[in-house]
């Protein structure tokens, strides 16, 4: 209890700083500590605790407008840019609050990748779609780059599709490949997160079977958080799965709990399909 | 009559109201055209383009407006391709929207619109006389930049306003800077738009001549431009001064200069229009 001694005036901010620790102790990857959204006066998120583990994937499910797509865009500070946007509390990258001052927005999301609900490659060829996050680091070695566009492309399951033709525009591709390399694309910058917000809903049912396969599979380097419309994709490819409505965290747990025994009635009324 | 076949009947109606409008402008087009070849065209030759301008109609050439003609487009394309691009991503991409930024905005589109003889009117005190460069080349670059300064700007924001926002949001995914994704997405994205934007305000450049008569263009000098401080003549006034002459001869050397002019602005206008496709069918 030297602490205590120490700082006896401010008896809260010790009782916050050893709810830091321990949240940071528990080996979260990402630790969401009270956090509220505001969209001008609109509240989108109404107060968030959770924490998500390393090499994992969890899974955001809600009706659409419950704030999927704002708590997972919080991570890499994507709404940052949006008109109106405010927010409250702590989010913490390995033990880090990623909303504190002094944080390199671009640093951090070379660290958070993300993977978006329509596939937008960049109007380039497929090698530089794939080289573009290492070119804007500065880096010009090419045998350095031609590797790791290689490996990317390899770990999207898409190398042998397109091995020959690099050069090819990635416009040219079809919808599920464009998004396979948009995950390659995110994978050259080598982060340890990888966000997805709704992922497949654009694309066919083979597509969609590959891209739950190769989340399956990045899993084991990776910490990967999916907003998902699609109650059996959950069920599929999540290890863990949050329930929101209405910008509140309703449920959250293994995703065997939630889609067998949730706690929470309205849990199971949307995953039975009864609202949303 | 059931509202189907009403329906109907008004698209027809429409139609055809349409192919009329477009027709009517066509034929005006190709009348006046055909009217300026048949003047003109006989009298285009090498020579012609080569030569200095003279007392005789039929010694008369249009070399010095043709050159000075093309220092105006080359100097005002250096001056307003900068200017006006950088000005359209700093509104677009920079600016805070406030108050301040709606009034510099409605004041642009306000500018685009204002008689070209006041921008003369200003170039002839801002660039004449208060920076003393007198009735040069610079001056006259300069006082066009103004002029086309607004279109380019609203162009340039047009286009840049066109690239997909996912387009940007996956490049600052990947950890690039606002510059970064400004310089390295949306300008290449935006590239072909922008360019059509210059290249047409440009045209217009080329046409004018209220306020080069106002900046002291000369409707004669005896010499091609030299160097940005040489006094000079330009297509538009050359055919102004030629009409005004009594003789016929030199209304066919206003013809024939005018062919020259409208092939000039063609061929820019061309140029545009294969910039727009091109970038086009990289897009889809
Ligand atoms: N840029 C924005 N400006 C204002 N309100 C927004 C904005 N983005 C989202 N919202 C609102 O925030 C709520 C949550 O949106 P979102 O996170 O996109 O939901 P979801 O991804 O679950 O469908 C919605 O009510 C939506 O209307
Ligand atoms: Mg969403």
């Amino acid at each position: 209890m030297e602490i205590t001694m120490t700082k006896v005036k401010d008896k809260k901010s010790i009782d916050l700083d050893k709810v830091e620790q321990q949240s940071s102790t528990d080996g979260a990857k990402i630790a969401i500590k009270d956090v509220k959204v505001w969209y001008g006066d609109f509240m989108a998120i109404k107060g968030i605790d959770m924490n998500i583990k390393p090499n994992t994937v969890t899974a955001f499910i809600g009706p659409s407008g419950c704030g999927k797509s704002t708590f997972l865009r919080l991570f890499n500070r994507m709404n940052d840019y949006v008109d109106g946007f405010k927010m409250e509390g702590k989010i913490k990258l390995n033990g880090t609050n990623i909303y504190k001052k002094k944080v390199n927005v671009e640093e951090l999301r070379k660290e958070v990748g993300m993977v978006f609900q329509k596939p937008n490659p960049f109007p380039k060829s497929i090698f530089e779609n794939v080289a573009y996050g290492l070119k804007i680091q500065g880096i010009k070695d090419k045998k350095f780059i031609n590797e790791r566009v290689e490996k990317a492309l390899k770990q999207a399951d898409l190398w042998d599709e397109v091995k020959d033709n690099l050069k090819k525009s990635a416009l040219a591709l079809s919808g599920g490949q464009q998004q396979r390399l948009c995950i390659a694309r995110t994978l050259a910058v080598e982060p340890s997160i990888i966000l997805m917000d709704e992922p497949t809903s654009a694309l066919d049912p083979i597509s969609t079977a590959k891209i739950e396969d190769l989340i399956f599979e990045l899993k084991e380097k990776y910490t990967i958080v999916i907003v998902t419309h699609n109650m059996q994709q959950a069920s599929r490819i999540s290890d863990y799965t949050a329930f929101f409505y209405l910008g509140e965290l309703i449920e959250f747990d293994k995703t065997k709990t939630i889609f067998t025994n949730p706690e929470k009635q309205q849990t199971e009324n949307y995953i039975t399909g009864r609202f949303g | 009559m059931n509202s189907i076949q009403k329906n109907r009947l008004k698209d027809q109606l429409f139609k055809i109201w349409g192919i009329a409008c477009t027709l009517f402008g066509l034929v005006l087009l190709t009348v006046f055209i055909g009217d300026i070849l048949i003047d003109g065209i006989r009298r285009i030759d090498w020579a012609f383009i080569t030569d200095l301008p003279s007392r005789k109609a039929e010694k008369s050439g249009i070399y010095t407006a043709l050159m000075g003609s093309i220092w105006i487009l080359i100097l005002t394309t250096i001056i307003s391709f900068p200017i006006g691009v950088a000005a359209g991503v700093y509104l677009e991409e920079y600016s805070k929207k406030n108050r301040l930024s709606a009034l510099l905005e409605i004041n642009i589109s306000n500018l685009a619109g204002v008689p070209s003889i006041i921008y003369g009117l200003l170039g002839l005190e801002v660039f004449v006389r208060i920076m003393s460069l007198g009735a040069s080349v610079l001056a006259g670059a300069l006082t066009l930049s103004l002029l086309i300064l607004p279109i380019i700007i609203v162009a340039t924001r047009e286009a840049i306003k066109a690239v997909p926002k996912s387009i940007r949001d996956a490049s600052y995914a990947l950890g690039a800077s606002k510059w970064q994704t400004i310089w390295n997405q949306v300008l290449p994205a935006s590239g072909g738009g922008i360019l059509t934007g210059v290249i047409l305000a440009l045209s217009r450049a080329v046409g004018e001549t209220a306020p080069l008569i106002v900046v002291g263009a000369l409707a004669y000098v005896p010499f091609a431009p030299s160097n940005p401080m040489d006094e000079f003549s330009v297509l538009p006034i050359q055919i102004f001064n030629w009409i005004s002459r009594p003789q016929h001869g030199f209304i066919e050397n206003a013809a024939a200069a005018i062919i020259i002019l409208l092939l000039i602005t063609f061929v820019m206008n061309g140029i545009a229009v294969y910039f727009r496709n091109k970038w086009q069918k990289k897009w889809k």
